[in-house]
């Protein structure tokens, strides 16, 4: 017997082990399902339960582990996904900023060409609309470059303006592009009147861009603040446009008893783009009723642009507005020199400090800037004038 | 222990031992990685390492009975962890244990080929033993699936020549 046992152990314990287990399995079997399934019961729960209880803890850092590594994983290609959609994103903002720029730089001038053209449709004269592609450079000098010149019609002494106000006049043509001289340059010049009281006087450029209305006598009320237009009388400017508003009045230490009229630009002069050349002006026709039929040609034209007499001693009484007009064309119609309208004249012809008006047959005066521009523009009829000994008479305006 | 003594005695074989940390802590870890992580690496649900360790033991051991015991343990728990029937693994792994330390007896188990087809046979076999239980004694339904099967045992055998070959060194010789 002992014999057996030794001889056939290994067989013997795996039978018993064997045994056992089907034991065992035969007891999960015999139970229900829901009851096996769930290892409720006796041995085989309590094996079940234990395991896994004991095992749980290592489960759960197991688990927390892989979370760990597994987050700091996605984290990091998540930071990398971040960061190459951030220079997505970024340069996608560039590019939307560029794009943004670039709409509200062609709205702004839209807007601006849309002025223009409802200015250009409602201003009854021809013009050229031009674009302002340069300048002096210089604070000393007030000039400008467009882009038209002789090719597209442009001519030497046209003006040029925007719907704002008068920017100045072509001085210089070339085949392509054209040169202007802005009203606030100091060798500049225009008609002016004040809106509300109808004084003329001559606008003049200062050194520094400043506009000034000179040749109007202390004794005038101006209001800071009136507006100020063109007299159209100058044969450059059309009459009516604007100039800009009274912003200082004083007076003028360098010519008593004038008035120092200081003008902010109606335009604004420094950030000139799209403008309107002037290539013919064409003045409003009288009304043609009975009542100015007697009326004589010469004194139509001494009404619409007077002059002043050409010295305080012509006139019996000084600095009397009672004068007429027509008297003061009458005494100033002596035979002078006539040159063509919005031609320069030599810089030596004028006096370095005040244009020098020149009279009219029809009462337009020649105003001679030191800088060689010459201007016609209306004079005030009571408001004596120097003159230049040498003076010219252009052609009577159109 | 007489039988591994009268086999080396009689035939020249290596008998191995392996420490108590080894035997505890090899299956131990083997469970935990069939079990836990592939959970998250799915693909080591192919390979079946509680039974290539009841293999490498009763081989190495070259002992039946610690061979069917080892099996028997280690069934036993794998069975814990898979919530099914306890006794499935149990009983095919105490199985595989014996016969595999019978075997190791017998054949050199050293060469990787050998290795190779041994647990190949093994994996087979332990498949087999296991839906014979299920559908004998338990009663259940569960399919063959012969060609997960098969690949599955070819995974296993490849597997069994890098593992055995790595966990040789923890063999300490009596």
């Amino acid at each position: 017997m002992e014999n057996f046992f030794t001889r056939y152990k290994n067989p013997l314990v795996l039978m018993a082990v064997l045994v056992v287990q089907v034991i065992a399995l035969a007891t999960q079997v015999k139970r229900p399902d829901n009851t096996r399934e769930s290892g409720a019961g006796g041995g085989p729960r309590l094996i079940r339960v234990w395991t896994v209880t004991a095992i749980t803890p290592f489960e759960r850092a197991l688990v927390a582990t892989g979370h760990f590594f597994r987050n700091t994983w996605h984290n990091y290609i998540d930071l990398h996904n971040v960061r190459r959609q951030n220079r997505e994103l970024q340069g996608e903002l560039d590019r939307m900023r560029l794009e943004q720029a670039r709409l509200k730089t062609e709205a702004e001038q839209s807007r601006r060409l849309e002025a223009l053209l409802d200015f250009k449709q409602r201003y009854m004269g021809p013009t050229i609309a031009a674009q302002v592609i340069g300048n002096s450079g210089s604070d000393l000098s007030h000039l400008i470059t467009i882009d038209k010149g002789s090719f597209a019609g442009i001519r030497q002494g046209m003006a040029v303006i925007t719907p704002d106000g008068i920017v100045g006049k072509v001085r210089g043509v070339y085949p392509l592009s054209s040169q202007v001289l802005m009203i606030n340059d100091r060798e500049s010049g225009a008609g002016v009147i004040l809106e509300g009281s109808r004084l003329q006087g001559v606008l003049r450029g200062k050194d520094l861009g400043d506009l000034r209305v000179n040749d109007i006598l202390s004794d005038e009320k101006v209001e800071v603040g009136e507006r100020v237009i063109t007299s159209g009388g100058d044969g450059i400017y059309p009459k009516g446009l604007p100039v800009g508003t009274v912003s200082a009045v004083g007076p003028d230490p360098e010519a008593s008893p004038f008035l120092a009229i200081s003008l902010k630009s109606a335009a604004d002069l420094s950030r000139l783009e799209d403008v309107l050349v002037v290539t013919e002006i064409e003045e409003a026709a009288p009304a043609a009723d009975g009542s100015e039929a007697p009326h004589r040609a010469a004194d139509i034209l001494a009404q619409r642009l007077p002059s002043v007499p050409k010295k305080a001693e012509d006139n019996p009484v000084p600095g009397s507005a009672g004068a007429s007009p027509a008297t003061a064309v009458k005494k100033q119609t002596a035979p002078q020199k006539i040159s063509p309208a919005g031609q320069d004249q030599p810089p030596d012809q004028a006096s370095p400090d005040q244009p020098a008006v020149q009279k009219k047959p029809g009462g337009t005066g020649t105003v001679k800037t030191p800088g060689a521009e010459t201007h016609a523009v209306p004079v005030k009829p009571n408001r004596p004038q120097p003159q230049a000994p040498d003076q010219a008479v252009e052609k009577p305006p159109r | 222990m007489s039988f591994a003594a009268s086999s080396t005695s009689r035939e020249g074989i290596e008998v191995h031992q392996f420490g108590w940390p080894t035997s505890i802590g090899l299956p131990l870890l083997a469970i935990f990685v069939q079990v836990f992580v592939s959970q998250w690496l799915g693909f080591i649900k192919i390979f079946d390492f509680p039974l290539l360790l009841v293999i490498f033991f009763a081989v190495a051991r070259r002992r039946p009975i610690p061979g069917l015991i080892t099996g028997a343990a280690i069934g036993t728990l794998q069975d814990v962890f898979a919530h099914a029937v306890i006794g499935l693994n149990g009983i095919a792994n105490t199985l595989i244990g014996y016969l595999a330390s019978s075997l190791g007896v017998r054949i050199d188990v050293e060469n990787p080929g050998s290795r190779f087809l041994m647990t190949l046979a093994f994996c087979l076999l332990h498949r087999v033993l296991y839906l014979m239980i299920d559908r004998g004694l338990v009663g259940a339904n569960e399919p063959w699936l012969w060609g997960h099967t098969l690949v599955s045992a070819v995974a296993n055998g490849l597997m069994a020549v890098v593992l055995f070959a790595a966990l040789d060194r923890l063999k300490q010789r009596p």
